[in-house]
């Protein structure tokens, strides 16, 4: 039939397979006839063939290759379900050699128009991986890109695909964090799953515990909330809380934690979702609150569980058990719906077992008469299994609750006259162990109990029975040698755990009161000697030795008294569900308390650091700053994007510094901020058209955490502020001291080197001044520009300048951080050195603050303490020329050591370089004790481009890629040129082969605060290593002169490597508008420098 | 993810499979037929089971069970709840979910399952969207199929699929344009041998049957919506504007679904429409026992209540049942132990009554206690929580 030409047959024939199939009949000897269809114009065939084919290709490769072809055309379709389709099969054949294949088509598909195409694509990244595992770098590249989308489509099937492939890669989250948690509402229900699910995980990893600093408050109140539980697991929570203190007890003083606005934002956008009609978000929702919410919040999530107890019997099953989970930690959630979780008489076994357990984790003082009533009702139910349960949960109850546990025997002895065997062979077992807490009272229970032995035939009854009867033989000394008596006789018909309590029994009998049952025992030794178990049989043996006195007896038998009837501890009975809190909720692992394949582990909150201020800015800013770490592989296209963002936590600071402006400054920034994070989600929502008010709504309270967060920042700048500064001014009289002496030193040493080096100098701590200290020099420098009106010769000009600029420099020289460690300038100490590093660099955010009127040496993260495990690795370029070889450029790194044990033998591995680079590395670190720091300095050629060297940083234990990637303003030293000079040379670039070729022009308008001389000067001094020309000397070749708010400011350098020449000029004009110049013979630094100082002019 | 699907009978026989990934022999739902025989009742059937290399998620829905296979971890409410979705299609499409029904429509359920998981990870499982995929068999569609040769698989993408509303199908028209609204309360009660209540509570369901073309935009708000107590949504209400007003904002699925569910737990208020006055005694002498059981009206609010049944579960020593209903008729399963008294309208004036007598196995102990009983019963027209009826349905606007 398949070969009929008529579709109505072939379908009718595809029918009957897919029949077959779906019975799980063979049919795989029709392979090539069905093939054959998958050409087929008929859709509905096709479809059938399709199904065909992903069941059998796996089992005929070489004839389902033949069907490629198809798909490949198909792929190609304009109709997006006919590519989406070809997408899925070819996927999800399993065929290893069209790997190559399916990777092309994934590729192609992930940037297609449609996203439903998209969504396939997300969905057939899994099924490649599972096909072949190595193609994981090139997919994570896919994920990456997916992950950028921002249709709510794509959303679920990607960070799915994320978590089956790279579930590691937590950093690709970074960037879309946020968008996830806004676009979460509205992705169907089972991405909505994945991605709560993922995000806990992430969150864990990324903030703090919100719960950390409430322990502590907590304590007092806890206990009188609890009363005076006896719980074990509250007094190890107390017990952990006073080990808190103890540990730290300037915590106390800490001021109170302040939740992160992205970690509230998670938490905001996830609580709609407890609504949910899907039990499984419901459930995500929940252990997200769980697993993260401050213990005040944790409570809404209880209500939308004890409503999944009305679902599905399997709901209820999966529900119970992680309410028993919690329940135990926070007891309290769950104490108004207790009566939610009274059993019913139609509830499957496993349900009312799960129910009793969470009411029995619920119990206090307070409600346990109205557990205890119910209690008793259970105990009437028909279910033998369940009635056991109950029996064994009011065991329970009476262990943790002193009050009733008299109640609770008594109650559990009246039952021993229950005509139901089973009912009393397991009140029997919990008597024994309530019995055990404290015997001295209840020896009348004993001889109750002894009676029994005659009725009750559950081994495991008579076995606790016996044992009971032998632990308090002295309680009872009379009943106890007949019961002995008795179970002698019946001693061949026991099961075998019973003789083992027999033979105990004797024992003990024996050595307390071996008048009455010497015979006895020697009777029950001799009978168990021959039994068919050998445990049995090992332990008569091991007994008689022990107890029966003989010559050869050992040192053991005087003991044997103490060994048989040491006071033996009361065993504690405890859920079953008590340690299961260790896997997160609502996981399979959870439900089974066993790993299951492909858990992720909970990551434990990151580790309170010591400095309290620090952490909160660094977790702040850790969004941004990974992501310039870790995207650093695409640098390159990307540069300016990281740029802004580097910007954006360096400009709240400038503001602050200069007072006024702060206001609109921040406003800017808000706006870029919230532009740039929240846009893209607000503009998804209102395209749908009908939900234009949930957008709104959703980018209102977007604004106002941008706001928040705004205010957050000030406040911690401010704070940060604050002490730098007091250090500051402290060293500061100490360090001018020295500085003088230096400069001194440096001039007598050697004049031309220092020429080209203090100019440099010079004109950095120009940019450097403070503003009250820089009006002052403006006025002195009008004074010798106007003091010299006449042409003389512009060299004397210069000195003349430069000395009075350093002179007057002196007093608020900055302490920069770049001599230092250079072998130029080793004279100086080396633990001022570390001092002063620690001052600048010691935190990535600080640092741009406190330093950035200075020499702006930015320093950048290679390695942040916790992907470090503890080590942090910061480089900057220290701008000063590197001695072994002079086409290097120096780095600075810094190695912090915050972990609490010693790194060893810090060195680097396996460079990884483009052609031409070279890199001169740093000496081995022999050792980096915990919580010190120590700065080492490398040079790499980078033959003038931006690419990054990638190398191995390898301590003793532990090896970690980093990457150094240059911005191109530190491919270049600088030069000192006069203007003359600068112009001459600029008109040989110009007139040179490519003429025009080496100019750049671009017209910028200046930033608000950018517009005076000195923060333009520092701003491109900043953005590049270059030196200014002296500016005095514009008069001579522009005659007129130049009115003197319109300046021309000229900077000149040369790149490292090549020594080409790169000179920028940047001409004001009214109202800040300016142009911008840039000649050099590599157009490509000079491309990439036009961006980057015009970045640094305009914001 | 989801890896393979089985359904099994009753009786252990597996009559559907279907693989997402690579195929699973049908041997590892040996280990499910061992929990099951160990488990005597089917409800007891652990539903998450592990085996040496998999892990089987089980559900029991209308006599059948859905046996997912997985291998990795996946959180398992997620399986189970799509298990009931797969359920739920298969109820939606043929009417009923029954083993004879899907044999009868092997075909069509091969290829949902195929549409609704890819590669283990759900696609598509609105009903709206499945529907335009592949059409439910009407009897007419069979006809016309089988004539022209014409398919019942779509050829166009579900424009759901694309948009922010995946459960609407655009281009819906209706002549008439209507919507319904069911609101279904139940009751859950647990009374003691007294009378008193020990626990109760509400909880209601608004079933909706929307015909409307094009894009209603539909608000629902309630005279008292303070009742809830608790709620759950369609994925089609906007959580934002119930949290902040209390209105049920949405736009709705074509034709049937379950809009919101919500609890009521004032137990005050609760008022039991009914009282029952029983008394069942055995004799310690000779094997039997009397049973007599009578129901009266209680608070009805002057509506009829209907659909009254007595479910008693007997201890096991009962062996047969004697008994004379005045009304209705009962029946007694001797295996299950289960007696079941189909009363129907209660009538007011002449009060049912089911009395007789009750033999007991020869020899067994007398049981000690009482049975429990189990009465359901409907009240038509009659929302018990009292308040939480809508008032006002405002269509804001119809665009197609």
């Amino acid at each position: 039939m398949l070969d009929s030409n008529k579709d109505s047959l072939k379908l009718e024939a595809m029918k009957r397979i897919v029949a077959m199939i779906a019975r799980g009949k063979n049919t795989s000897d029709l392979f090539p006839a069905v093939v054959k269809n998958v050409a087929c114009k008929n859709i509905e065939v096709k479809k059938l063939v399709y199904v065909y084919l992903v069941r059998y290709a796996e089992e005929q490769q070489d004839l389902a290759l033949l069907s490629i072809s198809t798909f490949q055309r198909g792929l190609k379709d304009p109709n997006q379900l006919i590519r989406a389709s070809a997408l899925r099969v070819l996927s999800s054949i399993r065929v290893t050699i069209i790997v190559p294949i399916m990777m092309l088509a994934i590729k192609e598909a992930a940037s297609d128009m449609s996203p439903y195409v998209r969504k396939t694509a997300a969905h057939a990244i899994p099924k490649l991986y599972s096909l072949d595992p190595e193609q994981k770098d090139q997919l994570i590249e896919v994920i990456e890109k997916l992950l950028a989308d921002k249709t709510t489509l794509v959303a679920g099937s990607v960070v799915m695909a994320f978590e089956e492939v790279c579930p590691e890669r937590i950093d690709l989250i970074h960037k879309n964090y946020r968008k996830l948690c806004n676009l979460l509402i509205d992705v169907e229900e089972w991405g909505q799953v994945v991605i709560i699910n993922m995000l806990t995980r992430y969150a864990r990893t990324q903030f703090l515990n919100p719960n950390m600093n409430e322990s502590l408050l907590e304590e007092g109140s806890d206990k009188t909330f609890y009363g005076s539980d006896e719980d074990e697991e509250e007094e190890e929570e107390e017990e952990e809380e006073k080990d808190k203190k103890a540990e730290a007890p300037a915590m106390a003083k800490r001021k109170p934690y302040v939740m992160d606005p992205d970690h509230r934002l998670l938490l905001r956008n996830t609580k709609p979702l407890l609504q949910s009609r899907n039990a499984a978000v419901v459930m995500a929702v929940a252990q997200l609150y769980f697993h993260l919410a401050p213990k005040a919040e944790v409570g809404v999530i209880a209500k939308a569980l004890v409503r999944l107890l009305r679902s599905h019997s399997e709901v209820q099953y999966v529900v119970l058990q992680n309410v028993a989970t919690m329940s135990i930690k926070r007891r309290g959630m769950f104490e108004p719906y207790l009566k939610s979780f009274y059993i019913r008489s139609t509830d499957p076994t496993q349900i009312k077992v799960l129910k009793l357990e969470v009411l029995t984790n619920l119990a206090n003082e307070t409600n346990i008469s109205t557990i205890l009533r119910e209690f008793q009702t259970y105990i009437k139910s028909m279910d033998k299994d369940f009635v056991a349960a109950t029996i064994q949960a009011i065991g329970r109850c009476a262990t943790n609750i002193g009050e009733v546990r008299d109640t609770c025997l008594n109650g559990l002895v009246q039952l021993l006259s229950n005509r139901d065997e089973l009912v009393v062979a397991e009140s029997v077992v919990v008597i024994k162990k309530l019995l055990q807490m404290q015997p001295e009272k209840h020896s009348d229970i004993i001889k109750h109990m002894a009676k029994l032995t005659d009725n009750i035939q559950v081994p495991m009854a008579r076995a606790s029975i016996l044992w009971l009867i032998g632990e308090y033989c002295e309680h009872v000394p009379k009943i106890a040698p007949d019961v002995l008596r008795k179970m002698a006789k019946s001693f061949t018909n026991e099961e075998d755990i019973v003789k083992l309590q027999i033979i105990n029994l004797a024992a003990k009998l024996y050595l307390t009161n071996s008048k009455q049952t010497k015979l006895l025992t020697q009777y029950v030794l001799n009978l168990a000697k021959y039994d068919q178990n050998y445990d049995i049989r090992d332990r008569a043996r091991f007994i008689r030795q022990l107890i029966v006195p003989t010559e050869k007896s050992g040192a053991l038998s005087k003991y044997a008294k103490k060994l048989f009837l040491a006071l033996k501890p009361a065993p504690v009975l405890e859920s079953p569900f008590k340690d299961r809190d260790h896997f997160q909720l609502g996981s399979l692992s959870h439900l089974l308390n066993a790993k299951a394949g492909g858990y992720q582990e909970l990551p434990d909150w990151p580790e309170a650091a010591p400095d309290p201020s620090v952490r909160n800015v660094e977790v702040f800013t850790l969004l941004e700053r990974v992501t310039t770490l870790t995207s650093v592989p695409e640098w390159t296209k990307c540069s300016s994007r990281e740029k802004r963002k580097e910007k954006k936590v360096e400009k709240p600071f400038y503001s602050d510094s200069e007072g006024e402006s702060g206001p609109t400054e921040s406003a800017d920034s808000e706006s870029d901020s919230a532009s740039s994070s929240e846009s893209g989600s607000g503009i998804e929502e209102s395209g749908s058209g009908s939900e234009s008010e949930e957008s709104e709504e959703g980018s209102e309270s977007e604004e106002e955490e941008e706001e928040e967060k705004e205010k957050d920042k000030k406040k911690k700048k401010k704070e940060l502020k604050k002490p730098v500064q007091e250090s500051e001014s402290e060293q500061s009289s100490e360090e001018e001291r020295k500085h003088e002496r230096k400069s001194k030193q440096r001039k007598s040493e050697s004049e031309s080197e220092s020429d080209e080096e203090e100019e440099s100098e010079s004109e950095s701590s120009q940019s450097e001044s403070e503003d009250s200290e820089s009006e002052a020099e403006v006025k002195k420098k009008k004074k010798a520009a106007e003091s010299k009106p006449s042409s003389k010769p512009v060299k004397k000009d210069n000195k003349k300048e430069k000395k009075e600029m350093s002179l007057l420099d002196l007093d608020d020289f900055e302490p920069a951080p770049s001599p230092q460690a250079t072998p130029v300038n080793a004279f100086l100490s080396n633990s001022l050195a570390t001092d002063l590093e620690g001052l600048s660099l010691s935190d990535a955010v600080l640092s741009p603050a406190t330093i950035s009127p200075s020499s702006a040496l930015k320093s950048y993260e290679m390695l942040h303490r916790i992907t470090g495990e503890g080590l942090s690795v910061e480089y900057c370029f220290s701008r000063q020329p590197f001695s072994p070889d002079a086409n290097m450029v120096a780095v600075q790194m810094q190695f912090t050591n915050n972990a609490t044990s010693d790194t060893k033998n810090l060195h680097m591995e396996d460079v990884k370089l483009q052609s031409g680079m070279r890199v001169k590395e740093f000496p081995e670190i022999e050792l980096l004790p915990a919580g010190e720091m120590v700065t080492a300095v490398m040079g790499i050629d980078f033959c003038d481009s931006t690419q990054a060297a990638n190398f191995q940083l390898c301590t003793h234990t532990r090896k970690f890629f980093v990457s150094i990637q240059p911005p191109v303003g530190e491919l270049m030293r600088p030069i000192f040129l006069t203007e003359n000079e600068f112009k001459k040379e600029q008109e040989k670039l110009l007139l040179g082969q490519l003429m025009g070729m080496n100019e750049i022009t671009e017209k910028l308008t200046l930033d608000v605060k950018c517009r005076n001389e000195h923060s333009i000067v520092q701003r491109v001094t900043t953005a590049a290593n270059l030196s200014r020309v002296p500016c005095g000397s514009d008069k001579e070749c522009s005659p007129p002169v130049p009115p003197p708010d319109h300046p021309v400011h000229r900077f000149a350098g040369r790149t490292v490597t090549s020594s080409s020449l790169v000179l920028v000029t940047v001409a004001t004009k009214e109202e800040g508008a300016a142009k911008l110049t840039i000649n050099c013979e590599k157009m490509v630094i000079g491309t990439m420098l036009v961006k980057d100082i015009l970045l640094a002019l305009t914001q | 993810m989801i890896h393979s699907l089985f359904l099994i009978n009753h009786s252990g026989d597996i009559f559907l499979e279907k693989h997402w990934k690579s195929v699973i022999s049908r041997s590892v739902c040996d280990y499910f037929f061992e929990a099951k025989e160990k488990a005597v009742d089917p409800e007891n059937v652990p539903p998450v089971l592990q085996t040496p290399h998999h892990y089987l998620i089980t559900i029991y829905r209308d006599k059948l069970f859905f046996l997912s296979v997985i291998q990795t971890e996946v959180p398992p409410l997620f399986v189970i709840e799509f298990l009931h979705r797969v359920a739920d299609t298969i109820q939606d499409y043929f009417g009923d979910c029954s083993e004879s029904v899907i044999k009868d429509n092997v075909v069509t359920v091969y290829e949902l399952l195929e549409e609704m998981l890819d590669n283990g990870f759900p696609l598509a499982t609105e009903s709206n969207v499945l529907k335009e995929m592949i059409r439910p068999p009407t009897i007419l569609r069979s006809v016309v199929n089988t004539l022209t040769g014409g398919s019942n698989v779509g050829d166009t993408l579900p424009t759901g699929q694309l948009s922010n509303i995946p459960w609407r199908r655009a281009g819906v028209k209706y002549t008439n344009n209507e919507a319904y609204f069911d609101v279904i309360e139940e009751i859950d009660a647990i009374l003691d041998k007294s009378g008193t209540t020990v626990f109760a509570e509400i909880q209601g369901v608004i079933e909706a049957c929307v015909r409307l073309s094009g894009m209603p935009d539909l608000t629902l708000s309630f005279m008292n919506p303070r009742l809830f107590d608790d709620v759950s949504f369609h994925p089609c209400v906007r959580f934002k504007r119930w949290e902040s007003e209390r209105i049920l904002s949405f736009i709705p699925p074509d034709g049937n679904f379950t809009l919101m569910n919500y609890h009521v737990s004032s137990q005050n208020l609760v008022a039991i429409p009914v009282y029952v006055k029983q008394s069942i005694s055995f004799f310690e002498m000779g094997p039997c026992g009397r049973l007599d059981i009578t129901i009266g009206p209680k608070q009805t609010m002057g509506k009829t209540v209907e659909a009254l049944m007595v479910t008693i579960h007997m201890p096991k020593a009962v062996l047969s049942a004697n008994l004379t209903p005045t009304q209705g008729n009962y029946t007694y399963d001797l295996a299950t132990k289960v007696l079941v008294w189909d009363i129907g309208k209660l009538n007011p004036q002449k009060l049912p009554n089911l009395r007789g007598s009750l033999s007991l196995q020869a020899g067994a102990p007398k049981p000690e206690d009482n049975p429990s009983l189990n009465i359901d019963l409907k009240i038509q027209q009659l929302a018990i929580s009292g308040t939480p009826c809508m008032v006002a349905l405002t269509v804001e606007r119809i665009f197609s």
